[in-house]
């Protein structure tokens, strides 16, 4: 039984998918994840798709709700290294994956996540002051 | 009855190849002289071996079906040669076929008959062999075409520009978004600047491939920035309501570069390199 590694980086955590998605497999990282992502209190998941070749309209929909579960439990979810096949065949469905963000690789992703947790920070420390 | 025609052909072509060929030449040169470019000499020794092929395959073979393997050298040797060609060769034929056969009626109808037959049939496989190359040639030229006009460029570390020159239809969109997503794996990328300068109309269909390219690089984790929009293209924009406020937009490529600069961080180092 193929398992998705989901690994912890500092606050973050780092799903890679290494191996072909199928449903149940994808259902399996939406539970798995959220027990994490509530368990670590990560404040940003990072899901790795560089070596996903195909993508059908249920896996699509995954990302989309993973993406949007993440958020809910206030983690920002980054999507990186999406193939150009996929990238035209999520458009080609329609499936334009609104407010998940994106990023060409990993070490992007990470810069993306640390920049809005940077700003997260400044803003809280701005709300702070105004307090004061 | 149905051998002896073939056959006469078949001795007529035989006896008189040497005649044949002569004729044939006088009647090629007053017809192409003045069109041709091909040599005297060229033209008859190209001649001379259709005859000689053309007798053997009659010997061999039935007259009327030309696809038969007794044929295929004939075949192969008129996809070098144009129709009229073959056809001049019935004047010189018809007459030592008269010439030959002038005090049998019925084998003459039937010897011409089966001859004219036979050049028709050839004069056909020589125009869709012709045709043919030219279809080739056409697909190969509009290939090049399609891959010559969606350059990618790369204007700076982290910023790709693609310039689009003509119409844009469905073909050529899908070829410009998979090379533009691929030269972003490729570089890593992190600014597309699309620039449709070079587009003369932009319709719902055009816009909506654009919107199309700029979201599946959005996916791949880059942005696009759409410049070169000449203010007809603006204003049919709005005029058929695309809504294009996802999309950064700009009016010239120097903008979006300055935008793109600023956008990866780079601009204070462009501008302390320049002073």
């Amino acid at each position: 039984m193929d398992r998705i590694p989901i690994l912890k980086l500092r606050d973050l955590l780092l799903v890679t998918i290494q191996v072909d998605m199928h449903d149940r497999l994808a259902m399996q990282l939406q539970d798995e994840l959220t027990a994490r992502i509530s368990e670590t209190s990560a404040r940003g998941v990072l899901i790795d798709i560089s070596s996903l070749d195909i993508v059908d309209s249920f896996i699509g929909r995954m990302i989309a709700n993973i993406a949007a579960m993440a958020r809910v439990l206030d983690a920002q979810t980054v999507v990186v290294g999406m193939q150009p096949a996929v990238a035209i065949t999520l458009v080609e469905l329609g499936l334009t994956l609104p407010g998940v963000r994106t990023a060409l690789n990993v070490d992007r992703g990470m810069a993306l996540l640390e920049l809005s947790s940077d700003q997260t920070a400044a803003a809280r420390e701005r709300d702070v002051d105004v307090s004061d | 009855m149905s051998v002896a025609p073939d056959s006469a052909l078949a001795r007529i072509l035989k006896t008189y190849e040497a005649e044949l060929l002569e004729d044939w030449m006088r009647e090629q040169m007053t017809t192409f002289s003045r069109t041709s470019k091909i040599k005297e000499s060229d033209l008859r020794s190209q001649s001379a071996e259709f005859l000689s092929l053309l007798q053997q395959a009659t010997q061999t073979g039935n007259p009327s079906d030309v696809t038969a393997p007794a044929f295929g050298r004939v075949r192969d040797m008129l996809g070098d040669m144009s129709r009229s060609r073959s056809i001049s060769m019935k004047r010189p034929l018809f007459a030592r076929i008269q010439k030959e056969l002038s005090n049998d009626v019925a084998g003459l109808a039937t010897t011409t008959w089966t001859a004219t037959e036979l050049l028709d049939k050839l004069g056909l496989i020589t125009t869709e062999t012709y045709q043919k190359n030219r279809e080739q040639i056409i697909a190969r030229q509009q290939q090049e075409l399609l891959e010559l006009s969606t350059p990618v460029v790369k204007l700076w570390d982290g910023i790709l520009a693609l310039p689009m020159i003509g119409t844009l239809d469905s073909a050529r969109t899908q070829v410009v978004m998979e090379s533009l997503l691929q030269r972003i794996v490729e570089t890593g990328a992190e600014i597309a600047i699309i620039d449709i300068t070079g587009v003369p109309t932009v319709d719902t269909l055009t816009a909506q491939h654009l919107i199309k390219t700029v979201t599946a690089a959005r996916l791949m984790g880059a942005d696009c920035i759409i410049s070169g929009i000449r203010p007809q293209i603006a204003q049919t924009i709005v005029h058929l309501g695309v809504d294009l406020s996802t999309v950064t937009t700009k009016a010239t490529l120097a903008d979006a570069f300055r935008r793109a600069l600023e956008m990866t961080g780079q601009r204070d180092k462009v501008s302390r390199a320049r002073s």
